[in-house]
């Protein structure tokens, strides 16, 4: 009798220490990461592997949510109070982890640390002080922020820079970099961080916020995408990124997993060069020298028509891609409803092309990367291809990132690409159309920061006009209308590059989570929730 | 002895001041660095501060002076991507590397040289056939699909051990290990095996070879009229002089296994050098690379010395020889 009590004790004590082994568990989760961070200092690399991760330590004026609308982060409220100043309303009673007090004072400390950061490799200050932005302390929660110019684009560029306590004064690396420094306000609290091995969070009781599902975060850093994979259908990790298209048809039949997906705010497109007269990947049909035929806006308009966006999605793809007629997909601010991709149209295309004079085509080489984006250098072959089939004899040219952004880099009219006829993307960090007009499609200008990426040195006066009475707007309705406007002239009149597709990001997660696809591609631990 | 090794160390320093310029001069033809580092939307004011910052600014053989100079102090340098010295990075990565490296070596040795000496002794029979057949496969078989193979059968079909990553490490003298744990021994175990798939293959036919050499020597022939025992003759007679070109092949083959664990450390997410190379060149981490290669040259220096030293004893004729020249 007493061995059988004994028994059903341990039994029920092994159920209990079950259950309880089961709830720990529900309250972490293990993600497996395609990229790693360089640094947990917010201010050091403005780059997307970063600011994902630190936007779990760090809280922002301004929150993203995953169309990249700006929500209340640690402001509250914010407005123009008039045409060159804005105000900020900052959130009462917020601790950094460390235990100190927020206010203003830690505000305008990130700011300028986020612009003066010495070895940034790549600073904030696009965002932080673009514009002339100068900062004012009203009080102790309400921050002004002036411009010498009206500048419509403050809270969204103020949104994407994370406040620190400014008892980080002279912290520059070190420390900060390693995380032991780290306090932000965030939803999780910084607990270690292995290169190339480990990421470890705990969840921030006092977050201001709603708080975080998971209360302990493990991240590891598995590059490879089939052993990332691997690892989620193992059950070693419970949610990865970057699923590659290919195994997203053979995940969709598996039961045990739940994918999700959305389509991002990256357009792959093909720049072509504008501005010699004689472009060095141009040859005529028996390989002499030619004219630059890309300046030609006829032959950019055929090029576009010749390509069968559907195809290319349907084959390369595996069907995760959204064809693309503009700079970024419906919905986001500034696009135009007007500009639809181009119909496949090889007749017309060759026709448009024998109107410009070129009824025997031409030669050309698409260069392309072949290890930045999804299926790059497959669909650098396929545009030859289809290409090749109206007359315009081209060569794919396929290379690595380091080598390609090198020979492809954008000097101004003095420097120009190397490339002549060039496949890139671009991710719109600002999550509207300024972004891309701003930097592939204006003149080159150092001073300004202008047309930094026009690889193709595209130039329109008529739509910089457009765009800088658009950058000068701050009434939403009209900047919106403004900046559909210049896309309209840049691409649907100009064709000053060729918008291909926008690209589809796929998570994978094991059952019972679910996840909101982010347009900006991050992922973000607390908005994985259960089902 | 002495003047033997003393010269061997005169050679190395001139190995390492050649290989320091060719590496340099190498990494820095490639790529542009600050166009893989800066952010898309970063005006050209911003470039020009971080061409500045990582001193790229200043013309080759300036900045092939400031390495030199600093590698002198035993600094390599301060990494472009993570803004630390790159020495440090890649010593907090040794372990992991070193470990996965021994336990792939010992397999090598564990499993390979028994099998080829059952091979050389009894070359006839099926199961000899079968070990040098699949000696072939592991010869053959490149190891990214092994590896990814291991994951998907041990791992995600039979659930037996964990598919990516290192386990619990525990430190020993000041150096965190994880073959101590249960936890990290099961990490290890499927990497370790794929490292060392091409070696225990390699071990298999050296030692095969060897036995089927010496088995007709005169003194093995001798040692069986003697009557000695069978286990005697092949653990004693046999192995001492099939160990040289073992020994020799192993060691030569460490600093490879080291070097090149590149492939495996990336299917099996595993945290070191290979796995730190591998991104650093993609990124164009200039000085991560170059003080990775020079740690592999030293590396490879070094145990071309061990070996030399361990083949003067296993087989005195060497030193002699190399006491005369």
């Amino acid at each position: 009798m007493y061995f059988r009590k004994s028994m059903i004790a341990a039994a029920a004590g092994l159920c209990l220490t079950f259950a309880a082994g089961t709830a720990a568990q529900a309250q972490a989760i293990t993600i497996g990461l395609g990229t790693e961070p360089t640094s947990i200092d917010p201010h050091y690399h403005n780059l997307g592997p970063n600011n994902q991760i630190a936007q779990h330590i760090f809280s922002r004026l301004m929150e993203q949510d995953h169309k990249q609308r700006l929500l209340p982060g640690l402001a509250t409220e914010w407005k123009p109070v008039d045409d060159t100043t804005w105000e900020f309303k900052l959130r009462k009673g917020v601790k950094f982890h460390d235990g100190s007090e927020f206010n203003v004072d830690d505000v305008i400390f990130s700011m300028e640390r986020a612009a003066a950061h010495p070895n940034a490799k790549s600073s904030f200050k696009v965002f932080s002080h673009s514009g002339g932005k100068t900062y004012e302390r009203v009080d102790d929660y309400t921050l002004r922020v002036k411009t010498p110019e009206p500048y419509p684009l403050m809270a969204v560029d103020l949104s994407n820079v994370h406040i620190v306590s400014d008892k980080a004064k002279g912290h520059w690396e070190g420390d900060f970099n390693n995380g032991s420094q780290a306090a932000g306000t965030g939803p999780y609290k910084f607990v270690k961080w292995i290169k190339g091995e480990v990421l470890e969070f705990e969840r921030n009781e006092d977050y201001w916020g709603k708080k975080p599902h998971w209360k302990s975060v493990v991240i590891k850093p598995i590059k490879s995408a089939p052993s990332r994979l691997a690892a989620l259908l193992a059950g070693d990790v419970d949610f990865i990124d970057q699923v590659p298209t290919i195994d997203v048809a053979g995940l969709k039949k598996n039961d045990k997993i739940s994918l999700s997906q959305g389509i991002s705010n990256r357009v792959i497109y093909l720049h072509l060069d504008q501005y010699r007269d004689v472009t060095p990947f141009a040859k005529g049909p028996n390989g002499e020298e030619i004219k630059n035929p890309f300046k030609d806006v006829r032959v950019r308009k055929a090029i576009s028509m010749a390509i069968n966006r559907d195809l290319i999605i349907e084959r390369v793809m595996e069907g995760i891609a959204v064809k693309a007629g503009q700079l970024l997909p419906e919905g986001f601010f500034g696009v135009s409803d007007k500009l639809k991709p181009d119909n496949y149209d090889p007749k017309a295309a060759k026709a448009l092309l024998a109107e410009a004079g070129y009824p025997n085509g031409f030669q050309a080489t698409l260069h392309g990367p072949n290890d930045r984006y999804i299926n790059d250098a497959k669909i650098v072959e396929a545009v030859a291809q289809m290409l090749s089939r109206i007359g315009i004899m081209t060569t794919p040219d396929t290379m690595p990132k380091s080598v390609f952004f090198k020979r492809g880099k954008n000097g101004g009219p003095a420097k120009p690409p190397e490339f002549s006829f060039l496949l890139v993307g671009w991710g719109s960090g600002t999550g509207e159309a300024s972004s891309p007009l701003r930097s592939l499609l204006t003149t080159y200008d150092k001073e300004k920061g202008n047309g930094s990426s026009n690889r193709g040195l595209y130039s329109s006066a008529k739509m910089e006009a457009v765009l800088n009475q658009a950058l000068a707007t701050v009434d939403d309705t009209k900047r919106a209308a403004l900046l559909a406007q210049a896309t309209e002239i840049a691409i649907g009149e100009d064709m000053g590059l060729i918008p291909l597709h926008y690209q589809v990001n796929t998570w994978a997660a094991k059952k019972g989570l679910k996840y909101l696809a982010r347009t900006d591609e991050r992922t973000v631990a607390y908005d994985i929730q259960p089902e | 002895m002495t003047v033997f090794i003393i010269r061997r160390i005169l050679q190395s320093l001139a190995v390492v001041m050649v290989m320091s310029f060719i590496v340099f001069g190498g990494v820095n033809i490639v790529g542009d660095p600050v166009e893989m580092m800066v952010s898309d939307e970063a005006t050209q004011e911003e470039r020009e501060k971080v061409i500045r910052s990582m001193g790229l600014d200043k013309p080759w053989y300036v900045q092939y002076g400031r390495f030199v100079a600093g590698a002198l102090e035993g600094n390599l340098g301060k990494s472009f991507v993570y803004g630390e010295p790159a020495l440090e990075i890649i010593v907090h990565r040794i372990p992991a590397t070193f470990e996965l490296a021994l336990a792939a070596l010992l397999l090598a040795i564990v499993i390979g040289i028994p099998l080829g000496v059952y091979a050389g002794l009894k070359p006839d029979t099926v199961a000899s056939k079968s070990i040098m057949a699949g000696s072939i496969l592991g010869f053959s078989l490149p190891t990214f699909w092994v590896g990814l193979m291991f994951i998907m059968v041990f791992a995600v079909i039979l659930g037996w051990l964990p598919s990516t990553g290192r386990g619990d490490t525990v430190p020993l003298l000041g150096i965190d290990v994880s073959f101590l744990t249960l936890d990290g021994l099961a990490h290890l175990f499927l990497p370790a095996l794929n490292l060392a798939l091409f070696k225990i293959s390699l071990v298999i036919r050296l030692a095969r070879a060897g036995t089927r050499e010496v088995v007709h020597q005169d003194y093995i022939k001798f040692a069986r009229a003697k009557g000695l025992r069978n286990s005697r003759i092949v653990l004693v007679h046999l192995m001492k002089n099939i160990m040289i070109p073992v020994v020799t092949v192993l060691g030569l083959e460490f600093g490879g296994l080291i070097a090149f664990s590149v492939v495996t450390e990336t299917v099996f997410a595993w945290p070191g050098m290979g796995k730190l190379i591998i991104d650093s060149i993609q990124s164009l981490d200039r000085p991560v690379i170059v003080a990775y290669l020079m740690i592999i040259v030293l590396i490879f220096v070094i145990i071309n010395l061990v070996v030399d030293v361990l083949y003067s004893i296993l087989d005195p004729r060497v030193r002699l020889s190399e006491m005369k020249s």
